[in-house]
């Protein structure tokens, strides 16, 4: 996909819709990538994503798993914040990469 | 004396105390394996047994027919590694010293994580074959079971040997054909990935057959629950697949043992420096097989490779000079399809498996991708290569690093 302007900053991402650059990365953007997927932004999806871009950032592996023990919500409240592919949209709005199932 | 203390005595911390032994002298070094068990289980062997392929004794030796002559042996459970004292623990109070320590621990199922899984249904109409119990057991179901709705579902990942439900899930839609019974067998493979595998390319060409095979495909599935009482699995979307006969493979997760040093992460897995091998926080520790948290498939042709590396890596680090072994994360894996045919794939960190030849470019005799007969030989002979050669750390001619050649972009 390349450039392309979110909330007025231009970013970089991928064919899949992910930010190549995370640091490009601010709530806004993260509020419109969201309405593309059709979910509206609370605290607690908030709350979701900076603990992703803080895990990613130190360099960690995220899991559904990994998030349901975070003390934020758990594995259905994580189904119920970002239904369909838990992992997959919410990393995707938190300007991460796409979680690669490593096998 | 100085200390290598190995622990875990399965496939890949038997390759490493033949590797060391080699090479540490004996008058300087001592050697110490501990495992809990006596047994050694050629684990791609319970994939076969279900199907009445192979039996439980065509798949276990003694562990300690392919130790080195001149290390020790102690059978033992280990209770904790305190790496501040560098010392580890036994079960019976036994403390032993270290001046390495590698860590080869492993990973096994742990179907307790999943509630209802280990119910009324356990072993009677749910079963698992990553276990020599739940394959034993599943074979004897399969004798006299009329069909049904046979569900085949992996519960979280990672999990090892990541081709192997697929091979299941072929292998059980062939067994059912030779027996009249296909047709009463609805096939139907449930998996918390996006499609049949992770990468695209190996993902299209598995799922390709899949479905000339006439098998359900029920994607970005992550189970909750088990219901015994209406024999049904439930998503923690709410999404419900009901079942006759279900093969789990239940969540892996690394030993207990590693909880209770404080060592893992959430799944017991070690923080695994993913080139050299050695222990995030720990300089005279070092980490290999399916115990760590690389990000690569958990299988034996991965421990081998990590093996050369370890070897190399622990030498350096042994005589104080840098480390030389960079892993690339190398994974090699036959993938049988059923009908005396399988494929292959070959790939790492970086590259997804791609379509071709192999070991050698244009020749073979392996197909990258693709189905033959030659694969599923290859398959069978693994078997003869890991007792006799993989187990003792000899020298492969494939080499650790992957290679491009005879890959086709
Ligand atoms: C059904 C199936 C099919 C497979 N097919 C293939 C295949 O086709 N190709 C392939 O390459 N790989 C395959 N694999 C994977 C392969 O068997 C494993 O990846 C490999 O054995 C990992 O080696 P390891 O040494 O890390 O662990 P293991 O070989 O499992 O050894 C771990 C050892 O540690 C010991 N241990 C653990 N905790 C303790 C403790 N607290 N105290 C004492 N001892 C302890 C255990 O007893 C065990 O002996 C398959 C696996 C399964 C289950």
């Amino acid at each position: 996909m390349g450039q392309t302007v979110i909330a007025g900053v231009s970013v970089d991402l991928n064919d899949e819709g992910y930010l190549n650059d995370p640091s490009e990365w601010n709530e806004d953007v993260a509020g419109e990538i969201a309405k593309e997927e059709g979910i509206e932004l609370t605290d607690k999806h908030f709350e979701v994503l900076h603990y992703l871009r803080d895990k990613h950032i130190a360099g960690e592996q995220l899991t559904i798993r990994k998030v349901g023990k975070s003390g934020i919500t758990d594995i259905k409240g994580l189904y119920q914040l970002f239904p369909g592919g838990p992992l997959k949209k919410s990393s995707r709005i938190a300007g991460i990469p796409k979680p690669a199932s490593c096998v | 004396m100085k200390k290598l203390l190995i622990l875990g005595g399965g496939t890949a911390g038997t390759i490493m105390a033949n590797k060391m032994r080699k090479d540490l002298p004996r008058e300087d070094w001592e050697i110490t394996i501990v495992d809990q068990f006596k047994t050694h289980y050629y684990q791609p062997g319970f994939l076969f047994i279900p199907f009445g392929m192979y039996k439980e004794k065509d798949v276990v030796k003694p562990k300690g027919d392919f130790f080195p002559v001149g290390a020790k042996v102690v059978y033992s459970e280990v209770d904790q590694i305190d790496p501040d004292k560098n010392q580890v623990v036994l079960k019976d109070g036994v403390a032993l010293k270290y001046d390495f320590l590698i860590i080869a621990t492993g990973t096994k199922t742990a179907p307790d994580e999943t509630p209802g899984l280990m119910g009324p249904l356990w072993y009677n109409q749910i079963f698992d074959f990553y276990t020599i119990e739940g394959a034993v057991a599943l074979a004897n179901f399969f004798k006299t079971w009329q069909g049904g709705h046979l569900v085949i579902n992996i519960a979280d990942l990672p999990y090892k040997c990541p081709v192997a439900p697929l091979e299941f899930t072929f292998f059980a839609d062939a067994f059912f054909a030779e027996r009249g019974l296909r047709d009463k067998v609805k096939i139907s493979y449930v998996t918390p990935l996006s499609g049949a595998f992770t990468k695209p390319r190996a993902s299209q060409m598995l799922g390709g057959l899949l479905e000339d095979k006439n098998i359900e495909v029920i994607p970005d599935f992550y189970m909750e629950k088990v219901d015994n009482e209406n024999k049904k699995i439930i998503s923690y979307d709410e999404q419900e697949v009901p079942f006759d006969c279900m093969v789990s493979i239940p969540v892996n997760m690394g030993d207990q043992m590693i909880e209770r040093s404080g060592m893992g992460d959430d799944l017991n897995f070690v923080p695994t420096n993913k080139n050299t091998l050695q222990h995030e926080s720990f300089d005279n520790i070092f980490v290999i097989g399916d115990a760590t948290n690389l990000p690569t498939s958990k299988a034996g042709s991965v421990a081998h490779f990590e093996a050369d590396i370890l070897h190399e890596n622990l030498l350096a680090a042994i005589e104080n000079r840098p480390f030389t072994g960079s892993f690339d994360g190398h994974a090699n894996c036959y993938i049988e399809t059923g009908y005396g045919k399988g494929t292959l794939i070959d790939f790492n960190y970086d590259t997804e498996p791609l379509p071709g030849s192999f070991p050698f470019p244009g020749l073979g005799p392996f197909g990258l991708l693709k189905e033959s007969r030659m694969n599923h030989y290859g398959k069978l002979l693994f078997r003869w290569i890991y007792w006799h050669v993989l187990l003792k750390g000899k020298e492969m001619p494939i080499d650790s690093a992957m290679t491009m050649a005879g890959k086709k972009l």
